[in-house]
């Protein structure tokens, strides 16, 4: 057994909320480049460019990037030989992101849903939790805006439906987004397992690198597929016209009942931000 | 930005008259924030018979909750919110005078319909560009709403705001004829 103090863990957690909020990562600066070369419109190339100027402003000055910072999610890999000490791992990330959300600046998003009363600061985190082989505690930070969580969707599609059924929900998805999830948009599928299951392989498509196709072939050729036809669409940055709606289709597959196929989809803002750390 | 229009707020009926969807603008003046829970509110007073915590005449309304300001600054990051969670208040403000709304998103049509009737536009920021935008933002004080916190009703003076118009008084869209241009036909 490996000892891990939960302190460290509220440290980590707190470091990783304020910087995933302020640096971009390079890999949505590299796709807001290649969306520059691509892109037909002026205005859209206007639109990328004004970005990768914001996302230059927000790391100098170590202020958010967008102003909503975010709910906090965080996919947590904790080795079966890690014991942690100290408080709660769920108590222990809570307590990151009340530090990180006040000491950082970052505006508190949480509510209660029926009065609308503000949490104060930004808990509860939600943690999705892994135990894997080993002695680390993997936790990756994916803090995501309001405005592109809204247009999520799962729906639980006929077996019949296959894979056109597939192409066609994601990209009927997008066109009904339009513009509200802030293009351009990294596109995150998740297919098969039971519907939550679905949902959380979604957001997980999100952590991969924007643009690094799945290294399963016959997934890679469904993301190239899904990314081509929702380009065509023509709605590009911010949706007022162009050909760079989507950064990158990521999808991620399950094997799932032999009375379903679940499909989800959970679009993420060009401000994709994630950080990982290893404990 | 080519073409740009430099208009100030508040707004009236000719400024807003000789507006066009796809028009870059540079706003400059005062204009108030007020997102979800504050619209809520400003509604709910209208229906008490209660008096707005502003004069709602002529006046530019920011869907915004900028994040924290940083010692030494006057606000945090301040991009624009999705715009279709107003689409359900927005007509009553219109009927108050309100002449613009700044967002990103599509409206709901009847949003676009009682903008030609009360002589309203809107217009999109950059969705994102949070960091950019803030510096167009050159003073801020909380007027109503302090308990939402990042949803408080805020008036902001602005210099040199930059948007698009999306939707004008004569019934065009930007978001349309945008994706209609570049559309690939299947």
């Amino acid at each position: 057994m490996r000892a891990i103090h939960s302190d460290t863990i509220v440290a980590a957690v707190k470091k990783m909320v304020m910087g995933a909020n302020y640096d971009l990562g390079d890999d949505v600066i590299h796709a807001f480049e290649k969306g520059l070369k691509q892109e037909a419109s002026p205005v859209g190339r206007a639109v990328l460019n004004t970005l990768i100027e914001n996302a230059r402003i927000a790391h100098d000055e170590q202020v958010p990037i967008c102003q909503d910072t975010g709910m906090a999610v965080f996919f947590v890999e904790m080795g079966q030989d890690v014991h942690i000490e100290g408080a709660l791992l769920r108590d222990a990330i809570d307590e990151g992101v009340r530090q990180g959300y006040k000491d950082g600046y970052l505006r508190k998003s949480i509510c209660d849903p029926f009065t609308r009363k503000n949490t104060g600061d930004n808990t509860p985190a939600v943690v999705i939790l892994d135990m894997v082989a080993g002695d680390k505690l993997r936790i990756t930070a994916a803090p995501k805006g309001g405005g592109s969580e809204n247009m999520s969707r799962l729906t639980m599609l006929t077996p019949s439906a296959g894979k056109k059924g597939i192409v066609d929900f994601v990209v009927k998805r997008c066109e009904e987004a339009g513009s509200n999830p802030c293009p351009p948009v990294i596109v995150g599928v998740g297919i098969g397992g039971s519907a939550e299951k679905c949902m959380i392989l979604a957001k997980k498509a999100l952590l991969r690198h924007v643009g690094e196709p799945s290294s399963d072939p016959e997934l890679a050729a469904l993301e190239a597929e899904m990314l081509e036809k929702i380009n065509a669409l023509g709605m590009g940055p911010q949706g007022l016209g162009g050909t760079t709606y989507a950064l990158a289709v990521h999808v991620e597959k399950h094997p799932c009942h032999i009375a379903s196929l679940p499909l989800a989809v959970n679009i993420c803002c060009h401000a994709s931000r994630h950080k990982e750390t290893a404990l | 930005m080519a073409n740009e229009i430099k208009i100030t707020a508040p707004l009236d009926d000719a400024a807003v008259a000789k507006l066009k969807a796809g028009d870059q603008v540079s706003i400059t003046g005062v204009i108030y924030t007020a997102r979800d829970t504050a619209h809520k509110r400003l509604v709910d007073a209208l229906d008490a018979g209660q008096p707005l915590p502003f004069d709602m005449n002529g006046q530019v309304i920011y869907y915004v909750g900028p994040s924290p300001a940083k010692p030494g600054k006057v606000i945090g990051s301040a991009g624009p919110t999705t715009s279709y969670r107003m689409d359900a208040y927005a007509e009553r403000l219109m009927e108050k005078g309100m002449k613009g709304m700044i967002g990103k998103g599509m409206r709901d049509k009847k949003v676009i319909e009682a903008m030609k009737k009360h002589k309203c536009v809107y217009f999109a920021a950059i969705g994102g560009a949070a960091a950019l935008i803030a510096r167009s933002i050159k003073a801020v004080e909380i007027i109503a709403y302090d308990d939402l916190g990042p949803e408080a009703v805020r008036r902001m003076e602005v210099e040199d705001f930059k948007a698009v118009v999306i939707n004008d008084i004569y019934g065009n869209d930007l978001y349309d004829m945008g994706k209609a241009q570049y559309r690939v036909a299947k």
